[in-house]
């Protein structure tokens, strides 16, 4: 299913609902980054990917997506499941025993749409840069992108990573940092500075773009142009500025809705905000 | 006892080498990453005939292993190589979470393993990655004893479906098994058939065991001998039959005696025919700077603590 841009807005509203009564329902999760990340995913899987939700591991010929903050697990499980990936029923079942729908996402309960486990955070990105290999060699010509936090930079692996795929020329990457500021100690200036992201990643042979996370129209416009860069002996990075919590008033900008739950009465106030555009699981 | 002679001595990781490139010569699909240690890892061979699948990674294995997880999207069947170290405790999480948990086929190649490693001391002679890689589920752990078996191992371990550790070391040590051997994952070999202690022996050891079987059997002692090259999934069948037809045990190995061989063993017989045990291994330390076979001596993982400890363990029947 391909989206114009309002129909996204509209599809972004409906995941943003999932993501909160996800997390109302088992009282558990990460709502704040999920809601920040929902235009980004549902501007991947319902406009810039190329994909097929009858999923197979191997993607030859099509677009893939690594979640590297698997923490955000919520945003993912309720895009993949629009797209068609799994029944939307299915996501009642998230952080439940016996569930496909773990914590974090998994490989390991055969969830379509998964292809890698995410939640020990910092391997997104070397994972991504081995599918693009893979690629490669298979002279396949899909792109891989990949979302990661901006605390998650923090792990010292992402710098590997980041060395090793421009100097390889891995031009068929889009990587792209959540930067919503915000960790679960507190915001990320306080807690280890990143200092300036695009100055390092620059350093690193990257070339960097930005955009508003929580703009559709920017969002989808940034893509394409990352797209249209690739292939060209460049690794993409995009730092892209989100709110945490952007959709729901009283999440947005603070670290404190990391990894807590709505209580009903906060439910009922988040829900009013946002409107119930594809329907309710 | 059976005889087993050698003509030549080589290093288990030439095996690997030499593996490698044969594995890559049947599938396509195989590729290697190296954390540069090309050489040590007789990589060369491979890297001359398929080049472009080939992926030098710089020291940076945590970034190695994410890669290799990587590549088998796609269906590559990616060979890391570095020493057991790094290749294990160092990216321990990294294994976890993007190999083991995410049953990617990677086969990770760990060369320089255990005590052997020599001179360079106890930093780089890791001696708990059995352990580490055997806790994993769904990983398979193959530490062979010489450089045909080891060669053997590589090639097999390209045609199985699944995470894989492969432990082999630096010395050059005798080669004494059958060039054209098959190797069957997961099913010992016997060495040597006999009927008074049932010696199972991985790695480097298998030798010391022959060694030490034929000082026994000039004492009229007569061992059996089995190698468990592949120490996860182990071949219950094997030991079970074995330690009922002989009555006593003794695992050798070089590694810690915790998290082990003698440790997966000792499990398997305590709950289905407990017998008396004896444990070659290295007695809960680090290693330290020295020439391997110095170092052997001193760790106790020589013929003579294999003949000792079968003493001790037959008084105990």
């Amino acid at each position: 299913m391909t989206l114009e841009n309002n129909d996204l807005k509209r599809m972004a509203s409906q995941v943003r609902r999932d993501i909160v009564r996800m997390v109302y329902e088992c009282q558990s999760g990460h709502p704040g980054g999920s809601l920040g990340c929902a235009d980004y995913l549902v501007a991947l899987y319902f406009k810039i990917m190329k994909h097929d939700p009858s999923f197979n591991m191997d993607g030859i010929g099509e677009d893939l997506f690594f979640l590297s903050n698997g923490h955000i697990s919520p945003v993912f499980y309720s895009v993949l499941a629009r797209s068609g990936y799994y029944d939307i029923e299915e996501l009642k079942t998230f952080r439940k025993l016996n569930s496909r729908l773990q914590g974090h996402p998994t490989t390991h309960e055969g969830l379509p749409g998964i292809r890698i486990a995410s939640g020990s955070l910092g391997q997104g990105m070397s994972v991504a840069i081995g599918a693009a290999l893979a690629k490669k060699l298979n002279k396949d010509q899909g792109i891989v992108y990949t979302l990661h936090g901006d605390g998650e930079l923090q792990e010292g692996q992402n710098w590997e990573a980041a060395m090793f795929a421009p100097f390889n020329k891995v031009d068929n990457l889009i990587c792209v940092v959540d930067v919503n500021g915000q960790q679960i100690d507190g915001p990320t200036d306080k807690v280890l500075g990143l200092l300036d992201l695009h100055q390092k990643f620059t350093a690193f042979g990257w070339e960097v773009l930005h955009m508003d996370g929580n703009q559709m129209d920017e969002v989808v416009k940034t893509l394409e142009l990352a797209k249209s860069k690739t292939g060209q002996g460049k690794c993409i990075m995009i730092l892209m500025k989100t709110e945490m919590g952007a959709g729901v008033d009283f999440m947005e900008g603070s670290h404190k809705w990391h990894g807590v739950a709505p209580n009903k009465e906060q439910l009922a106030d988040a829900l009013g905000q946002l409107e119930e555009t594809y329907g309710d699981y | 006892m059976k005889k087993y002679t050698y003509t030549e001595s080589k290093d288990t990781r030439s095996g690997f080498g030499a593996g490698l490139l044969e594995a890559g010569k049947k599938n396509d699909q195989v590729v290697a990453l190296c954390a540069d240690l090309i050489g040590s890892l007789k990589m060369q061979e491979f890297i001359k005939a398929f080049p472009e699948r080939f992926t030098q990674m710089g020291i940076a294995e945590a970034n190695m292993m994410g890669v290799a997880a990587g590549m088998t999207i796609g269906g590559k069947i990616p060979f890391t190589g570095t020493f057991a170290n790094f290749s294990t405790g160092r990216v321990y999480d990294q294994i976890r979470q993007s190999i083991a948990y995410s049953n990617k086929n990677v086969k990770i190649c760990a060369s320089h393993a255990g005590l052997t490693l020599g001179e360079d001391g106890a930093t780089h002679q890791i001696l708990e990655d059995i352990g580490m890689m055997k806790m994993l589920p769904g990983m398979t752990v193959i530490n062979p004893c010489d450089y045909n078996q080891t060669k053997a191992a590589t090639e097999a371990i390209a045609e199985f479906e699944g995470p894989v550790y492969l432990r082999f070391g630096r010395p050059v040590v005798p080669v004494f098994t059958d060039p054209d051997q098959k190797f069957e994952i997961g099913k010992a070999w016997m060495v040597n058939e006999g009927k008074d202690v049932s010696i199972f022996a991985t790695g480097h050891l298998v030798w010391e065991a022959i060694l030490a079987g034929e000082k026994l059997a000039e004492e009229g002692i007569d061992v059996e001998i089995i190698n468990i090259h592949t120490i996860k999934p182990l071949d219950e069948e094997a030991v079970l039959k074995s330690a009922k037809k002989t009555g006593c045990v003794v695992t050798c190995e070089e590694h810690n005696r915790y998290g082990g061989l003698g440790e997966s063993i000792a499990q398997l017989l305590s709950t289905n025919t407990p017998t008396p045990m004896e444990f070659v291994a290295v007695d809960d330390s680090f290693g330290e700077s020295g020439t391997p076979a110095e170092l052997m001596k001193k760790y106790g993982l020589d013929s003579s603590n294999i003949v000792a400890a079968v003493k001790k363990v037959m008084k105990r029947k």
